[in-house]
């Protein structure tokens, strides 16, 4: 089978100075891999690389079976699903407002939009402008935007920083659907304990180096 | 999603936006106003003199003012924002005709209310088919600065000083859309053809929107 993401001695240098270096790292389709390190190892670098946004500047690889260094990372990228630190949410939008956004741009149904907002538990407060939302209302924006994009690839970085309980099960439900539609999750965080729970492999990445934690 | 509906939807949202912050009518417009007004008082009650300045002053404060429309809405774009976009398949192209048509509605909106007060303020003895000349000219204007404002907000994305840097760029390239918007309403008034004025706008804003569609995905990905 096909990996879904394949790094082979990859490397990412911003502004002259080496952020990843000889990075190789490989994803199957039903893997959850994690990635754990210090503020500063590169993590946020490794998931931005993993999203086609940023581009290698040595080594080779691909995701979703695109070459990272060509123009092909332009048809797989709506396949890639990312929770990043910040939510990406238009603050002068309404919560729903948001998600008709997203679902109009991603081609899909905009009647999908209300059963999603309920599973995520923001069915009555989806009319709340997004800058006068917690962090936690945001996120599951986002978590309904994934549910209904439906990623082959999903990245979750730090997605469960600051969350409650019932938001993490949410991301946790995310995952899960991604695993049984055949896709791969890579996850990065602090949290070696939800790592070695959630994970199928987790590596540590320290210096911009990434190794085998277990 | 068709590259027009990605552009509409763009569009769309980024006048809900507007709407709800209002910056522009607000904000820009009560200024610009305010700015006609200075050279009325500072010529007491010279009258002639006052009429016959008003529509270069309108110029003048439409490319000062209308450069701070049309920078606002690459300004207020996030790095998460265009990172979702891109995420979605959305063709960066599709996100410069967007902004275009929205910056373009909100920088027309604000022109054309900016002169009527001049209008107001100045008294200006317009020649005949004056009316249908500033339309016209405007509409250009409204279309090349919006272009060129796109432009300059997507070459700055991720720089510090990004508005200041953005100015220096927009300012110099709006020449052309500045003097064949003053020239068409003199050439008017000294009953000359407007034509050349007219095309020399029409040449600059399909340049600029050749330019545009073209460098939106290299500029894009390289501005990440």
């Amino acid at each position: 089978m096909d990996p879904l993401v394949h790094l082979e001695n990859a490397g990412v240098s911003l502004g002259g100075k080496p952020i990843l270096r000889h990075v190789d790292f490989s994803l199957q389709p039903g893997q959850v891999a994690g990635i754990a390190g210090p503020n500063g190892s590169g993590k946020t670098t490794l998931i931005r690389l993993l999203t086609t946004l940023l581009r290698i500047s040595e080594g080779a690889g691909s995701v979703l079976g695109a070459d990272v260094t060509s123009d092909e990372v332009f048809t797989v990228r709506p396949s890639i699903g990312m929770i990043g630190h910040n939510p990406a949410l238009i603050d002068e939008l309404t919560l729903r407002e948001n998600l008709v956004h997203v679902v109009r741009l991603a081609g899909l149904a905009e009647e999908r939009v209300d059963p999603v907002l309920d599973v995520v538990g923001l069915d009555e407060a989806s009319d709340r402008r997004a800058d006068a939302s917690s962090f936690g209302m945001r996120r599951r924006i986002e978590v309904a935007h994934l549910l209904l994009t439906r990623p082959r690839l999903l990245l979750l970085d730090e997605a469960t920083s600051g969350l409650d309980n019932s938001a993490r099960e949410l991301i946790d439900a995310l995952k899960d659907r991604t695993i049984a539609d055949g896709g791969g999750v890579v996850m990065v965080s602090h949290d070696h304990q939800r790592l070695d729970a959630s994970c199928d492999e987790v590596m540590a990445l320290s210096s911009g180096r990434l190794e085998s934690a277990r | 999603m068709s590259f027009w509906n990605q552009s509409l939807e763009i569009a769309r949202v980024d006048l809900r936006v507007e709407r709800r912050l209002g910056d522009t009518l607000r904000i820009v417009l009560p200024f610009a106003v305010v700015a006609l007004m200075v050279f009325p008082l500072s010529l007491g009650i010279e009258l002639a003199t006052i009429s016959r300045i008003g529509p270069a002053v309108f110029w003048a404060l439409g490319i000062l003012f209308g450069m701070q429309v049309a920078l606002r809405l690459s300004a207020a774009d996030t790095q998460e924002r265009r990172d979702l976009h891109a995420l979605l398949g959305v063709d960066p192209a599709a996100r410069f005709v967007g902004r275009v048509l929205s910056g373009g509605v909100l920088m027309l909106a604000f022109l054309v209310v900016l002169f009527i007060a001049m209008v107001l303020i100045y008294g200006p003895t317009l020649p005949s088919g004056s009316w249908s000349t500033v339309l016209l000219g405007t509409v250009l204007f409204s279309i090349g600065l919006t272009e060129l404002g796109t432009l300059a907000g997507e070459i700055t994305a991720g720089l510090r000083n990004r508005t200041a840097l953005a100015s220096l760029i927009v300012a110099p390239l709006a020449l052309p859309l500045v003097i064949g918007a003053s020239q068409s309403l003199e050439a008017l008034s000294r009953g000359a053809g407007i034509l050349p004025w007219v095309l020399l706008m029409l040449a600059t804003d399909l340049a600029l929107a050749v330019i545009g569609v073209g460098m939106a995905r290299p500029l894009e990905e390289a501005t990440r």
